[in-house]
């Protein structure tokens, strides 16, 4: 599904990913994960083109997507959340979902103005599957509240439809159960588990541990930009390595 | 389902557009409402690009005037009929807004206020110093406007065409605010990263918002002109894009019909206060900031209990 060949990054002096390849299979989940500061973001962002790679190749099924826009790559089927919540405040529940359907509907100019009947339609037809999605997530009874008087955990949940609403074929998921309940994690948990009935690919970055044990098909390891190791979470568990950079080389 | 959706505010302002002229005395209040008519066009537009987009523009009041200067210029000097001129002004602004959208609209914030700023000061120097076309800082007269062989000289014509273009315009963008597309434009305003996490063109959209709102200051700078009958630098001031902004901000910012409300306001206060003489900016410059501080959502917010303005303030 993708293929990353040799990403580079550097910021200044800091070489924040280096020289860092890794492939996801379709349809598993893939977790990325490492110490703060190892480059998971940083890779993200350079996979859906908000960073420009300085070297290396991401292969989409065989085409080249390397630097595609983070906008253009939603057509091709790739959608990402952020590690820091990224919705419209302003705007409702319903609405922040509508925002992932509108890649479908018309925003001809004249159409809008005049309130064509094909406008009416689109808004009608989504608006059904907007809060089909928001059931999902079990907040359909919110869905005229504005987001920014919904909480945190919700909104994380929330972040994770819009994304499907695009009808990505691969998420990029930038810790989506960061800093919430362990209540709320089994919660965003479940919801990625059923995101891959779908046969959505899924790379998630993520620090909860037991989530990314219990959750991914494989594991890649990344510390200081490079690739530490990579496995299933079995081997990633009893990897000494692993071990190391996460508690230290424990020679005091 | 209906075809023709008409929202509660705008049917009140209707009545109350037909019901103004029943109070006209005379030939300048009509004067002041038409002048208002017209500012609340200009800042219908400004409202969608810094309101709903949430982009400034401290340029607008340039806009219009070069607009108004355009359609004055083909008319009086290439002889062509008023329709052709306002409509070869929309076309020319709307490709300079696109072209200029471009650069400008990837500043932010305060670099988006400086850059309009200068592009609003070089348009006053182009018309200011182009004697020979714009009369200089002495401005020029402009014909009167002929609409289809008939010539529009009352007052009350004016009001009508005003009053008529302004709910128009209301309607046009009520619809397009409550469609995708202004879903979309919202969106940019609230996070431009989320926008383009689902796959919105964000330097597109703020251009075409921008086009918009710059085609719409131009249709109303145009007629302003033809109804005034003169035309001068001052209409394309850098005050007058300020008091643009101020309309805006006082009105509600992101409130459709705030627009009107900020507009009529702040172009019927000066004239109000024309009594306090020396004193009238000194009052001005107070009620401004009074209003600003004990209704920060702008004067439009007043009508909330009553459930006018727009839907998307409700929480």
């Amino acid at each position: 599904m993708l293929k990353a060949e040799y990403l580079t990054k550097r910021f200044g002096g800091v070489t924040a990913v280096d020289d860092f390849s890794f492939r996801v299979k379709k349809g598993t989940i893939h977790a990325i994960i490492g110490p703060n500061g190892a480059g998971k973001t940083t890779l993200v962002n350079m996979i859906t083109g908000v960073y420009s790679c300085d070297e290396g190749t991401v292969w989409l099924d065989g085409a080249d997507i390397t630097n595609t826009a983070t906008d253009q790559l939603v057509y091709r089927g790739v959608c990402r959340t952020f590690q820091h919540l990224e919705v419209c405040g302003n705007m409702t529940a319903l609405e922040n979902i509508l925002l992932g359907f509108d890649r479908y509907m018309t925003k001809n100019l004249m159409q809008v103005c005049f309130r064509s009947k094909r406008v009416r339609e689109d808004e009608a037809r989504y608006t059904q599957r907007a809060l089909h999605l928001l059931d999902l997530i079990g907040i359909a009874s919110h869905a005229h509240t504005k987001v920014k008087n919904l909480s945190y955990g919700i909104l994380k949940k929330l972040e994770i439809i819009r994304a499907l609403a695009t009808s990505p074929e691969l998420i990029l998921l930038d810790e989506p159960v960061a800093g919430l309940n362990p209540k709320e994690t089994a919660e965003v948990a479940a919801l990625i588990r059923t995101l891959t009935k779908d046969e959505v690919t899924i790379i998630l970055i993520e620090h909860d541990m037991r989530m990314v044990m219990e959750l991914s098909d494989y594991i890649t390891v990344m510390n200081f930009g490079k690739k530490l190791a990579e496995g299933t979470p079995k081997e990633i568990r009893d990897n000494p390595e692993v071990i190391k950079a996460y508690l230290g080389s424990g020679s005091f | 389902m209906k075809t023709l959706k008409l929202s509660r505010s705008l049917i009140i302002l209707a009545v109350i557009l037909i019901l103004i002229p029943f109070f006209m005395s005379n030939d300048f209040y009509y004067e002041i409402v038409i002048v208002a008519l017209f500012n609340s066009m200009i800042v219908i537009g400004l409202n969608l690009l810094m309101g709903y987009a949430g982009q400034i523009s401290l340029a607008h009041g340039a806009f219009a005037g070069l607009g108004g200067y355009i359609s004055a210029v083909l008319v009086g000097h290439f002889g062509l009929p008023p329709l052709v001129s306002i409509g070869s002004a929309l076309v020319f602004m709307a490709l300079f807004a696109y072209i200029i959208s471009k650069p400008i609209l990837k500043l932010s914030g305060h670099y988006l206020a400086m850059a309009t700023l200068g592009i609003g000061v070089i348009i006053t120097i182009i018309l200011n110093s182009e004697e020979e076309l714009t009369g200089g800082a002495d401005g020029m007269s402009v014909e009167s406007l002929t609409l289809f062989g008939f010539e529009l000289s009352e007052s009350w014509q004016w009001y009508l065409l005003a009053a008529l273009l302004l709910l128009f315009i209301l309607w046009l963008i009520e619809n397009l605010i409550d469609s995708p597309l202004g879903r979309i434009l919202r969106s940019i305003h609230d996070s431009e990263k989320a926008s383009s996490s689902v796959g919105v063109d964000v330097s597109h959209y703020k251009s075409i918002v921008f086009v918009i709102s710059v085609v719409i200051a131009t249709l109303a700078g145009s007629l302003y002109a033809f109804f005034s009958g003169f035309i001068s630098p001052q209409e394309a001031s850098f005050n007058h894009s300020i008091e643009l902004v101020v309309m805006v901000v006082l009105g509600g910012m992101g409130r459709l019909y705030g627009a009107v409300v900020g507009a009529f306001i702040l172009t019927a206060l000066p004239q109000l206060l024309t009594s306090f003489e020396e004193y009238q900016t000194l009052i001005y410059g107070s009620i401004i900031i009074l209003v600003m501080i004990f209704m920060p959502k702008g004067v439009i917010s007043l009508f909330d209990r009553f459930d006018m303005g727009s839907h998307h303030a409700k929480s």
